[in-house]
């Protein structure tokens, strides 16, 4: 039975829709056509890529949440499921929620075995149809992929005019590539019309919720960062999640840093030959005065504990992005965690701890990025940028991306030849104002004087190697007021209300936040009231303390076994274990509002039964 | 070791043409064992960036860990050096380079920082033509952790402790060439008249600049059956040629007989003249330094000199295509695409 489906009410921009593809098969660009159409008719998406360590042949799976309040985080409950994968069909028949739809290509005879009777299924010859209306392989096996678009366009009522401007755009150059993809739409398009009852109780309706935000990746955020943050020298070494960091870097910067005259780089990029020489290439620059970043993952990471430790010790500038991938080893390396939190926090031997920064959205990617390069050149130390797969690899609704053309870089404390001619003897490690920061010198600078041998081995104040214990314990300690100085600069969380009004609390911080805002909501829908703070860097300022003071416990919403950052607030702030409850996900998929509501609700109604009025005292 | 200095100076030291008296290119008292080969090649270091009149704060000293990646703290005093992690130098000077390439980049490593923990990176930074001197001072064994066999080592070297050495030993001049280092040399600490000159056509040599330096442990290797100490090495030593490095503005004065000299132009202009002592090796061809390395090898001898050079190739920053001007002096005028290009940025993900 086809035709207009009046009878159902159903549910506006809400639902989720899994497309279940065979990796390098073409499905990425349909995929992405289709979340960005919802995009582009003004309603709030998230798609998020659930893909395979393989390059050809292995199942992946594309997922799009639409939602009308803005949730942009994953939500357990599949409505839709595309199956056009053989390898995974029976497990993606099973992903459907109960009462749900698949989609799956009819051109041959479905296994009884595989009929579900609580779920809809909506067949379309999609691989006959290709094959009666495209003569090239290639073709066939690409267009099979818009085909289901435009069945999907009807089904869930998408705007032609919008895919077909979204070809337009996509194919601009290559002309000739937008009339097949258009007959193959409407291919989609034409059988459901004929063959189905249309739109479904969930589908879509044009909104003006989308404003001037922008879909785009964290690791293109944080490149484009890096650019605007003035790194000039960029060590890499190829590692998932983290490779499309420099590509970014890479590509904006052939594009905005081309010498106008001769038409040379301003800008370095190096493959490296692995991760050590990567953080060691970067160490050298910003030793030299070249603010330089490497982009890595945990096993990178891993690799470059010791130069860490070596940047943390001498002093040396340098911007680390971490794209945490679910460890531990190899671990699942297509998969989204936040595991390296105390990795990252603590790397090298003997006594070392490092800034982190939490990005959350591929705006603050941009704008953390940026500013680490002056951090890392003010603090003269290691800054690390936390993001994950999540964050970097997906596509996110964000705020655009914004610049201060009146701001300049703060380059720190670097004495230049006038400075270093007028004053007295230079003393490297001298803490002169008081806050743990000494004055540095570059390379080249002055004939006679400010020269001195930078060393990973204990020195005293004028650089000179030295085994004294006094020396070294002034210098360590030295090390540690500038850890106080950098709790003090580094960037403050965000409080989701003004005043705490509720006894218990939850932090998140990363990617974890979309998700743990709506668990907020769905807590409050249930009559559960929280305070919320969103830790942004470490090591934690007062806001942080406070806001944990102030509650009689805080859940602690993070992406790992072990809770590591719980662990690293216990460390930084002296907090009792009890008064932090951990809420984890780490099973590589991103965390989901229903966990997190349904982990506290439980923990509370536990609580419950050791203090009985809890529910009674807006909890 | 050397405890005292002296502070009094002759007043008419002579003067390079910049101004400076040798006094200004001598770094830190050594705290080497007295008689190090190390020393001797920090001193060849301070002769040659003196000859060349190099503004001392024109030179960045990198090394790794051990003996060899102390010295720079003893020699160039006013130049800035970076002592950074075991067999890490070449990523460091890699960095470095890359930030400012005005400034002259030595590389000091050891055996152990460069033929074993360091040898990936070593490879790759001949691969990149980092533009620098990349000296090794190469004594056979591991020094500060008293005198364990090193990987260039010879295959039946005895220990003073009297154990031989059961491996066979990595070449690092054969390896060089044969990664196509574009400058390779070879020369013994004990022969500052040889080590001068090929210091200072390493600094004129635009790439990766060579020189694997025999450098006798006094304390731990310079025993009878070690192939590394003073004694065999003198005995052993064979040079190619001997080297006059010939500064832009001079002429070639000294003669040699027609089909025993080779010159060769480096990319700024300065020459070098070679005397060659064999007839059928040729510098400027990587098959017959290959050769002449092997042959001397099988000979049980140390071939000694300039080894192979190769002018064509471009360095890091040219390979790169990067800006004249040195990265670490942009500014945000240059580096920062401002605001509005951000606009056409955000236009692009709407």
């Amino acid at each position: 039975m086809s035709g207009v489906n009046e009878q159902v009410l159903g549910r506006v921009n809400d639902f989720v829709i899994r497309f279940a593809n065979v990796n390098g098969t073409g499905s990425a660009s349909a995929n992405f056509l289709f979340a960005k159409a919802i995009f582009r008719m003004g309603i709030p998406v998230t798609p998020k890529n659930i893909f395979p360590s393989n390059i050809q042949g292995l199942p992946t799976w594309y997922e799009v949440r639409v939602s009308e309040k803005g949730y942009l985080g994953r939500r357990e409950g599949i409505d839709l499921v595309v199956a056009v994968n053989a390898q995974s069909f029976e497990k993606d028949i099973h992903s459907v929620r109960p009462g749900g739809y698949l989609i799956y290509d009819s051109t041959k005879k479905m296994h009884q075995t595989l009929i579900r009777e609580d779920i809809h299924y909506l067949g379309i010859p999609m691989m006959e149809m290709c094959n009666a209306h495209f003569s090239d392989p290639r073709q066939r096996q690409l267009f099979k992929n818009i085909i289901y678009v435009g069945a999907l366009s009807v089904l869930l009522s998408i705007e032609f005019e919008v895919l077909e401007a979204l070809l337009a755009e996509q194919f601009a150059g290559k002309e000739k590539l937008i009339a097949p993809n258009i007959k193959a739409l409407k291919l989609g398009i034409n059988y459901v019309l004929e063959q189905f009852p249309y739109p479904l109780e969930f589908h879509l309706a044009r909104r003006d919720l989308v404003k001037n935000r922008i879909l785009v990746d964290g690791n293109t955020a944080c490149g484009l960062g890096a650019v605007y943050g003035g790194a000039t020298v960029v060590a890499w070494y190829p590692i998932t999640p983290s490779t499309s960091v420099a590509e970014a870097f890479d590509k904006y910067a052939a594009k905005f840093r081309i010498d106008q005259v001769t038409g040379k780089k301003n800008y370095a990029i190096v493959q490296a030959e692995d991760e050590l020489a990567a953080i060691g290439m970067v160490i050298g620059a910003n030793w030299n005065g070249a603010r330089s970043f490497t982009a890595t993952s945990g096993p990178g990471v891993s690799l470059m504990n010791e130069f860490i430790g070596l940047s943390y010790f001498a002093e040396i500038p340098a911007v680390l992005i971490d794209v945490q991938r679910a460890g531990p080893s190899t671990g699942m390396p297509t998969r989204t965690q936040q595991s390296d939190v105390l990795l990252a926090a603590y790397a090298s031997h003997g006594d070392t701890k490092h800034v982190l920064l939490f990005p959350a959205s591929p705006k603050e990617c941009f704008e953390l990025t940026a500013a680490s390069f002056d951090l890392a050149e003010y603090l003269q130390t290691l800054v690390i940028v936390m993001t994950d797969l999540d964050l970097g690899m997906n596509d996110h609704m964000s705020e655009p991306f914004e610049w201060d053309d009146a701001a300049d870089y703060n380059r720190g404390k670097v004495l230049n030849e006038e400075e270093l001619e007028n004053m007295g003897r230079f003393g490297r490690y001298l803490d002169v104002d008081g806050d743990g920061i000494p004055y540095r010198t570059i390379p080249g600078t002055h004939p006679t004087k400010g020269g001195f041998t930078t060393r990973g081995t204990s020195r005293d104040e004028y650089a000179a190697y030295t085994e004294d214990n006094k020396a070294y314990q002034r210098n360590m300690e030295r090390l540690l007021a500038k850890w106080e100085t950098a709790r003090s600069l580094v960037p403050t969380p965000v409080l989701y209300q003004e005043a705490n009004r509720h006894a218990y609390g939850i932090l998140f911080y990363g990617t974890s936040t979309y998700s743990s805002e709506e668990a907020k909501d769905i807590l409050g829908e249930r009559g559960i009231y929280v305070d919320a703070i969103r830790i942004k860097a470490f090591p934690f300022n007062t806001d942080v303390s406070d806001f944990i003071a102030a509650h009689q416990q805080v859940f602690i919403i993070e992406q790992n076994r072990d809770a590591q950052l719980r662990s690293l607030l216990m460390m930084d702030l002296s907090i009792a274990p009890e008064k932090l409850v951990p809420v984890l996900n780490f099973d590589g998929m991103p965390i989901t509002a229903d966990f997190i509501a349904n982990t506290i609700a439980s923990h509370l109604y536990q609580e419950k039964d050791i203090q009985d009025d809890l529910y009674q005292t807006h909890i | 070791m050397t405890y005292i200095k002296p502070i009094f100076r002759h007043p008419n030291l002579p003067k390079n043409k910049i101004g400076y008296t040798l006094k200004e290119y001598e770094g830190a008292i050594s705290n080497l064992c007295a008689g190090c080969g190390h020393d001797s090649i920090s001193t060849a270091i301070v002769q040659a960036c003196f000859d060349l009149s190099i503004a001392p704060h024109k030179v960045a000293k990198i090394s790794g860990i051990g003996c060899s990646s102390k010295t720079p703290a003893f020699f160039l005093g006013n130049s800035h050096g970076f002592n950074s992690v075991h067999g890490r130098m070449p990523s460091v000077a890699t960095g470095a380079n890359l930030a400012n390439k005005e400034l002259v980049y030595f590389g000091v490593s050891g055996d152990g920082d460069t033929a074993s923990i360091g040898m990936g990176q070593f490879v790759h930074a001949i691969r990149r033509n980092v533009n620098m001197v990349y000296l090794v001072m190469n004594n056979g064994c591991y020094g500060l952790t008293k005198g364990q066999d090193s990987a260039t080592a010879d295959q039946g070297s005895k220990s003073k402790a009297g154990s031989i050495n059961p491996f066979q030993p990595v070449d690092l001049a054969s390896l060089a060439v044969e990664l196509g280092a574009t400058f390779v040399a070879q020369s013994f600490s004990g022969d500052k008249g040889q080590l001068v000159p090929l210091i200072k056509a390493a600094i004129h040599h635009k790439g990766f600049a060579f020189i694997n330096v025999i450098s006798p442990c006094v304390t731990f290797n310079n025993n009878v059956g070690s192939t590394k100490s003073y004694d065999y090495v003198r005995e052993h030593m064979e040079a190619t040629s001997t080297l006059d490095f010939v500064p832009m503005e001079q002429e070639i004065r000294v003669a040699y007989e027609a089909g025993q000299v080779a010159r060769v132009t480096m990319h700024d202009g300065t020459r070098l003249q070679l005397h060659k002592l064999e007839n059928d090796w040729d510098p400027q061809d990587r098959l017959s330094a290959m050769n002449a390395i092997q042959r001397a090898r099988a000979k049980e001898e140390i071939i000694t000199g300039l080894l192979y050079l190769e002018t064509r190739y471009g360095d890091l920053h040219d390979i790169l295509e990067t800006t004249h001007t040195p990265l670490n002096k942009l500014t945000s005028k240059e580096l920062n695409p401002g605001a509005a290009a951000l606009d056409e940025i955000n236009h692009a993900f709407s």
